[in-house]
């Protein structure tokens, strides 16, 4: 090991599978030094009140996101497949929980 | 619920449960049948019991003296989960040695009025911490033990004794891991962390072998209480994996200095009694 | 072009998120508004915190830890928001320990007795619910996202202030008169907390443009007011105030005048507990640096030498 260690632990973003049958969902971040105590922790902060059946968390560093300005070539496609929208498809108002 | 009525807030109670912790959560003895298992003596019952329960009330009450003091916030979460985990046993078992004893003693009269030479804990969760490293070499060997008994408490022929291990077990395998973790990360972090480290186990061992000495009252239990000392292969092997891996020294001699089970108590108690047990001691009649 | 963008996705009531485009200004506000409410939680650990050895019951035990343990969740959302916005944590906290950035200044006054941790969770509670449930529309995503979570919690932490307050009620004379003083005690600072009158809140309209604030501050003690007292009724105590009154015409509680002069002396750092709480929270953190810098010691370790 060489040069200084930082000391501030890195940021993790944790996302929780709610329950069995919904995808996992961003839900906040949290610091750690390794993966391990990051797991620890979400389980703490997040899932204290039992909600959550699964946890992943993945450092900040590693996430690669798509910026705001590129919208428009990543998401504009859709929106001239309306079909792809539910409200596209008109519904009798008597159809109940739709 | 509605963001502007902060009213209606309040009064959406709809999932009450999950918000109000410990409050609606399923009840752990939930159809467990209460009555004194056949054969089995109230007065041995309710003094295990207290054994277990003063473990966990006087090791969570040390806990608690943590809260706002832990060295990250995350941590701060993790020792008050750990604490309330324990106050949550200790509150099952000692409701089950009130049953066991039949004088109509609840929870608050055993941890509130009872006096030092009645509580029946071992010395290992009464000390004070000097630092986070020695907070976690009590905590490491106390949850490594605990976890053991839980664990074979599982099997208890008293069905209520038997819920309360099985539901330790879940949450004091957490304990065992967030110190065996910290125990890793201590030992083989700085030169000054292995040595603070180090330091709190050296502290820690002295007060080892009292865990696995047999009491006479878990000896007449057969088949209700656990054997201390069939838990301390266990301990073992645990304990050495984690210490290699963590590149610290284990125990060098073993010494059993303290008889806690006898109500024999170390001179930290009464001042965890006063603070414990001050504010209910002196409101009489009082409710809460 | 991103300002145009920016005002429009206000305009429509639509969030803000971190990789946005926004105005210093709206950034800095928002770091400072989310930091100052982070502060106030980890802070606020503290008054009830102190209480949750000597709690007089198991049951009142654990639920006052589980709450003190909320307070630490609160705080981390929060700074976990601020992060998005590129703050860090660790800067965070030496700002509050440096005494560069505040907190709330309710957490000034001393907890008393045990009344108080009822107290604290009925007006001080139910004062930071009716500041915050709006904040759940924060135009700022993370913020108004965490603020959900904390609203839900901090319906709990009043509902357990309140109860206990009840029962205590219900007990002897000595513990109805402990009530009745941590009320006399808490009520004039739950008042404070909504900040200063609106003529004197300069940054109020910047604020509600930006949609980071939906209430002025009278409007919310107004609210505050208005529910409080036919809780305090319901209790069986007397609220400390001989202005306040029912106003059929305006169909809200008239209430007496609030000591201002007292409010700045508690914010200017001169409140019974400034010094302490700060010294508290600064030998925390001083006392683990050695834990963190062993735990990134040793990741840094395990990366180096691949398992």
């Amino acid at each position: 090991m060489s040069g200084e260690v930082k000391h501030e632990w890195p940021l993790f973003e944790v996302f929780v599978r709610a329950k069995r049958g919904l995808n996992h969902v961003h839900v906040g971040s949290l610091r750690a030094a390794d993966h391990e105590m990051a797991l620890h922790h979400a389980r703490d902060l997040y899932t204290r009140r039992n909600e959550g059946v699964s946890i992943w968390v993945v450092k900040s560093d590693d996430v690669v996101a798509s910026g705001p300005d590129d919208k428009d070539a990543f998401f504009a496609p859709s929106g001239d497949k309306a079909y792809r929208h539910p409200t596209y498809y008109a519904i009798p108002e008597s159809v109940p929980h739709i | 619920m509605s963001f502007d009525d902060a009213y209606q807030a309040l009064t959406d109670h709809a999932d009450d449960a999950r918000w109000a912790y410990g409050t609606g959560f399923a009840d752990p003895l939930a159809g467990v049948p209460t009555a004194l298992p056949d054969g089995v003596d109230g007065a041995d019952l309710a003094a295990y019991c207290l054994m277990l329960g003063d473990d966990a009330l006087i090791m969570s009450h040390r806990l608690q003296q943590w809260v706002t003091r832990a060295p990250e916030l995350e941590d701060e979460m993790a020792i008050a989960n750990i604490a309330l985990d324990l106050l949550g046993q200790a509150r099952l078992l000692l409701t089950r040695a009130g049953e066991a004893e039949g004088a109509g003693r609840d929870e608050d009269d055993l941890a509130y009025r009872r006096d030092a030479a009645d509580f029946r804990h071992v010395r290992l969760a009464e000390v004070g911490d000097g630092d986070f490293g020695h907070l976690i070499a009590r905590l490491l060997v106390f949850a490594t033990w605990r976890l053991a008994l839980l664990d074979r408490l599982a099997a208890s022929h008293d069905p209520v004794l038997a819920a309360i291990g099985a539901k330790g077990v879940k949450e004091v395998a957490y304990h065992r891991e967030y110190a065996a973790g910290w125990t890793v990360r201590l030992g083989d972090g700085t030169s000054l962390s292995h040595e603070r480290m180090q330091a709190g186990l050296d502290a820690v061992w002295p007060l080892t072998g009292e865990l696995f000495v047999p009491h006479p009252v878990e000896q007449r239990l057969t088949g209700v209480a656990v054997d201390p000392a069939s838990a301390r292969p266990e301990f073992d092997a645990v304990l050495a994996e984690v210490l290699r891996v963590a590149t610290l020294d284990g125990p060098t001699a073993e010494t059993i200095t303290a008889h806690g089970r006898d109500g024999d108590h170390g001179v930290e108690l009464p001042g965890i009694l006063a603070e414990l047990q001050g504010l209910a001691r002196a409101t009489p009649g009082g409710v809460w | 072009m991103s300002e145009q963008v920016f005002e429009a996705t206000i305009a429509k009531d639509q969030r803000i998120e971190p990789r946005d485009w926004m105005p210093d200004g709206y950034r800095k506000t928002m770091i400072r508004q989310i930091a100052q409410h982070a502060h106030s939680e980890i802070i606020g650990m503290q008054p009830e915190g102190a209480w949750i050895t000597r709690a007089p019951s198991l049951r009142r035990k654990a639920i006052l830890l589980a709450k003190v343990q909320d307070e630490a969740g609160h705080g981390l959302y929060l700074y976990s928001a601020a992060e998005t916005l590129g703050a860090d944590r660790g800067d965070l906290t030496r700002r509050l320990i440096e005494g560069r950035q505040k907190y709330s200044s309710i957490f000034n006054y001393p907890t008393l007795t045990f009344a108080d941790v009822g107290v604290i969770g009925w007006l001080v509670d139910g004062a930071a619910i009716c500041n915050q449930v709006p904040l759940c529309r924060s135009s700022f995503g993370p913020y108004a996202r965490a603020m959900i979570r904390i609203c839900k919690e901090e319906s709990f932490h009043q509902r357990q202030g309140y109860e206990l307050l009840m029962t205590m009620m219900r007990g002897t004379q000595a513990q109805r008169d402990m009530v009745q003083d941590a009320v006399n005690r808490w009520w004039w600072p739950s008042l404070m907390m909504f900040g200063p009158p609106d003529a004197e809140s300069p940054n109020t309209a910047q604020s509600m443009a930006w949609k980071i604030k939906r209430h002025t501050n009278d409007e919310l003690r107004q609210r505050f007011v208005d529910m409080s007292v036919p809780q305090a009724d319901a209790l069986g105590i007397t609220l400390p105030d001989a202005d306040l009154r029912w106003n059929a015409d305006r169909e809200h509680y008239d209430f007496g005048e609030i000591d201002w002069s007292e409010l700045k002396r508690v914010i200017s750092g001169d409140g019974p507990m400034n010094q302490e709480r700060i010294a508290n929270r600064r030998r925390a953190d001083e006392e683990g640096a050695w834990v963190r810098e062993a735990a990134a010691a040793h990741a840094a370790k395990k990366q180096a030498v691949p398992a």
